[in-house]
């Protein structure tokens, strides 16, 4: 029942016990804090770096040239638009040197709206990520992929960008992470004890207590995953959005929806988006970036220049607006960017559409 | 009189001729249309060939990091670059080693000996230098991290990272940062933009020690490196030193590469000193001239004749050994 930034701390901790981690760093990522969403509480390695985040990204690619392993994070992505050209330099260091370097170094980022973050803590970042090659880039949705996507991050040898949706950080897993006390509310209780830092008091002498067992349980970069078989339909989400995909395909009963969290947006699991969209003839595509050259466009011109003539229906794309920043009121941020509601009534749209 | 061993001097004085001369035939190439643009570092070989003498080359956190910019020859051809690679990567031959004929020339990689890949955009060294700087304060030893870069970029941010994230309180970094200051940024003049009297002042609030020396005089481009390094490499800890130099043939091809006669010429001044002492005669430089001149005119016929790349190779090593369409 680990929530997603506690899965993210033990994998972590896995990695600077057993995969050589050897930097974690950040804006407030070091004790006493531990990251502003607590992600790097007790780690080790970790510490505070300037407020810099052009520093912060040209620190990760030295510490990867020197061949050092490490973590740096951007606090919120909505600062991490300072650095492109330090993430497109990144990108194609290895390209660039035909071979002669590669980084392995990981960005990990929270990004996304779902905390009320007003125009600067409720940005995406996976429209801009993906314009960039060079890079591998998950978003997991479950802390059981928060944990598995970290440990492979930490063991490949390229730049990976590690997003992580806001709304989903606090939100408790229903999977067993291998290592972690039992699926239940007293495990859930000691896993709290064990690694959550006091909220009030002393943390100056505060230790974590890893979990023994914590294994090198790993999500494969590339790899997608089916989360509901159905017939009628393939929707592909990931990050925020995809438990509401999830919540939609419940709610809709009655309708045969096949959800599909892409985990992995580059490079991403074609052949099994590919097998779904030939079973059902009809797909959406979710996420919450503005929707104006929105990584979901990219996946709607491969399915139409694959299946264009196997199709039921349009081809869907439901986006964020694309406008300036999300408001701060209630009914702005939800205007602004995929809901439920929205995500229901765009299924049902793709699903009744007759040609 | 000059002040340093014959030996010393002389090998100095050989290098520099040698990297004049490999950027005199580059910018030849590109004049000869054997190459779309040129950049390059000629006007800066009395400091640059003394530092590319003082480092310590290898692979490994034991050896000096070095993140330079592209106007460097002098300082990669005394550690040992061969020129024909420069006229391949000039000619963006498939046979470039560096780049596999994707970059501009003067923009070297060499994983081998710590050499990271030379990049266009200004200043973002200065930020990368910050991570090998953590790694090589992390594991001890002597080895340093180097960075380089013109005046005009330190008015970028990642000059202010590099002295932040350098002299951080009980964190600071062995990084000798140099700043090679010819008085230009393309065409603007560095007077008109700065009014700190020396970019190096600004590393004084730091508490990072610093210098501004004449970067066209070999003997005190030796004294000032010597002085930089002795101390990064035993205290661990910055100096940020700028060197004044020429700017020799103008900013690249792009404002026409053409010998610019009101600049000191460190090399001509350099000769003078060493006739003046006698340590090498007219003669024997005419010779040295000759034998680069010829040497350098048969290692570019040689490149014309080198494959160039392979329009199927676009896509290898966007990731690390990833080779063809992955996508
Ligand atoms: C970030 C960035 N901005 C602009 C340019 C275009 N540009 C190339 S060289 C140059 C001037 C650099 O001047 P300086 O730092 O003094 O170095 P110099 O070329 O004089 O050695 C500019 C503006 C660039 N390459 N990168």
């Amino acid at each position: 029942m680990a929530t997603m930034v506690q899965a993210i701390r033990m994998a972590l901790h896995y990695g600077e016990e057993n995969l050589g981690l050897k930097e974690v760093f950040g804006e407030d990522v070091g004790p006493p804090l531990g990251g502003v969403f607590t992600a790097t509480q007790g780690i080790q390695c970790s510490w505070n770096s300037p407020l810099d985040e052009r520093g912060i990204v040209g620190a990760a690619i030295g510490l990867a040239f020197a061949g050092r392993r490490c973590v740096a994070e951007i606090q919120f992505c909505d600062y991490i638009f300072n650095t492109i050209d330090l993430l497109k330099l990144a990108g194609h260091t290895c390209w660039a040197s035909f071979g002669d370097w590669s980084l392995p170094m990981t960005i990990m980022t929270p990004v996304g709206s779902g905390i009320r973050g007003a125009i600067y803590h409720s940005h995406s970042f996976d429209a801009t990520i993906t314009h960039i090659p060079g890079w591998k880039i998950v978003m997991p949705s479950t802390p059981l992929d928060a944990y598995g996507l970290m440990i492979s991050c930490l063991q490949d040898p390229n730049p990976t960008m590690y997003l992580k949706p806001k709304a989903l950080l606090y939100v408790r897993g229903e999977e067993q992470i291998p290592g972690e006390p039992p699926l239940n509310k007293d495990g859930e209780k000691e896993l709290r004890s064990m690694i959550n830092a006091p909220v009030i008091g002393d943390r100056t002498k505060w230790k974590p207590k890893w979990p023994s067992g914590l294994t090198d349980y790993k999500v494969e970069i590339g790899k997608a995953k089916v989360v509901r078989e159905g017939t009628q339909i393939t929707v592909v989400s990931y990050g925020r959005t995809l438990p509401l995909c999830i919540k939609a395909s419940d709610r809709l009963n009655g309708l045969s929806i096949e959800v599909i969290d892409l985990r992995t947006l580059w490079p991403y699991d074609w052949p099994l988006v590919s097998q779904s969209i030939r079973k059902t003839k009809r797909v959406l595509f979710v996420n919450e970036d503005t929707e104006v050259t929105n990584f979901g466009e990219h996946l709607m011109r491969r399915t139409i220049e694959d299946f264009f003539y196997e199709l039921h229906a349009r081809p869907r794309l439901l986006a964020g607006s694309f406008v300036p920043g999300i408001g701060l009121s209630d009914s702005l941020e939800m205007a602004s960017v995929p809901q439920l509601e929205t995500i229901e009534q765009a299924i049902r749209e793709v699903i009744d559409e007759k040609v | 009189m000059l002040k340093l061993t014959p030996e010393y001097l002389l090998k100095t004085y050989d290098l520099m001729l040698k990297s004049r001369f490999v950027e005199e035939r580059l910018i030849k190439m590109y004049k000869q249309s054997d190459g779309y643009f040129w950049i390059g570092g000629p006007g800066e070989e009395a400091f640059n060939v003394p530092l590319g003498l003082h480092i310590k080359k290898g692979h490994g956190l034991d050896y000096d990091f070095l993140h330079l910019h592209y106007r460097s020859s002098a300082i990669y051809l005394p550690m040992g670059i061969e020129p024909i690679d420069l006229f391949r990567q000039m000619k963006n031959t498939l046979t470039d080693p560096f780049s596999g004929g994707r970059n501009f020339v003067n923009h070297i990689s060499k994983r081998e000996w710590n050499i990271v890949p030379i990049t266009s955009p200004i200043e973002t060294q200065l930020a990368t230098c910050i991570g090998t700087g953590i790694a090589h304060k992390r594991h001890g030893g002597t080895g340093i991290t180097i960075v380089n870069g013109g005046d005009a970029g330190t008015a970028e941010g990642e000059f202010a990272s590099c002295l932040i994230w350098a002299s951080r309180p009980k964190e600071e970094l062995p990084i000798l940062i140099i700043v090679m200051n010819n008085s230009w940024g393309i065409s603007t003049s560095c007077a008109s933009q700065h009014s700190e009297t020396n970019i190096s002042d600004r590393a004084k609030a730091f508490g990072i020690k610093s210098l501004t020396m004449n970067g066209n005089d070999v003997e005190a481009s030796t004294f000032a490196i010597r002085e930089a390094m002795m101390y990064v490499r035993t205290e661990r800890k910055p100096w940020l030193l700028e060197a004044r130099v020429s700017r020799l043939y103008g900013h690249s091809s792009a404002t026409g590469a053409n010998y610019i006669s009101t600049e000191v010429d460190c090399l001509t001044e350099f000769e003078k000193k060493l006739l003046d002492d006698n340590l090498i005669t007219q003669t024997e430089i005419n010779g040295m001239r000759e034998k680069y001149n010829t040497e350098f005119i048969e290692l570019v016929k040689k490149v014309k004749q080198e494959p160039m790349p392979d329009p199927k190779s676009i896509y290898d090593y966007t990731y690390s050994e990833q080779k063809g369409r992955y996508w």
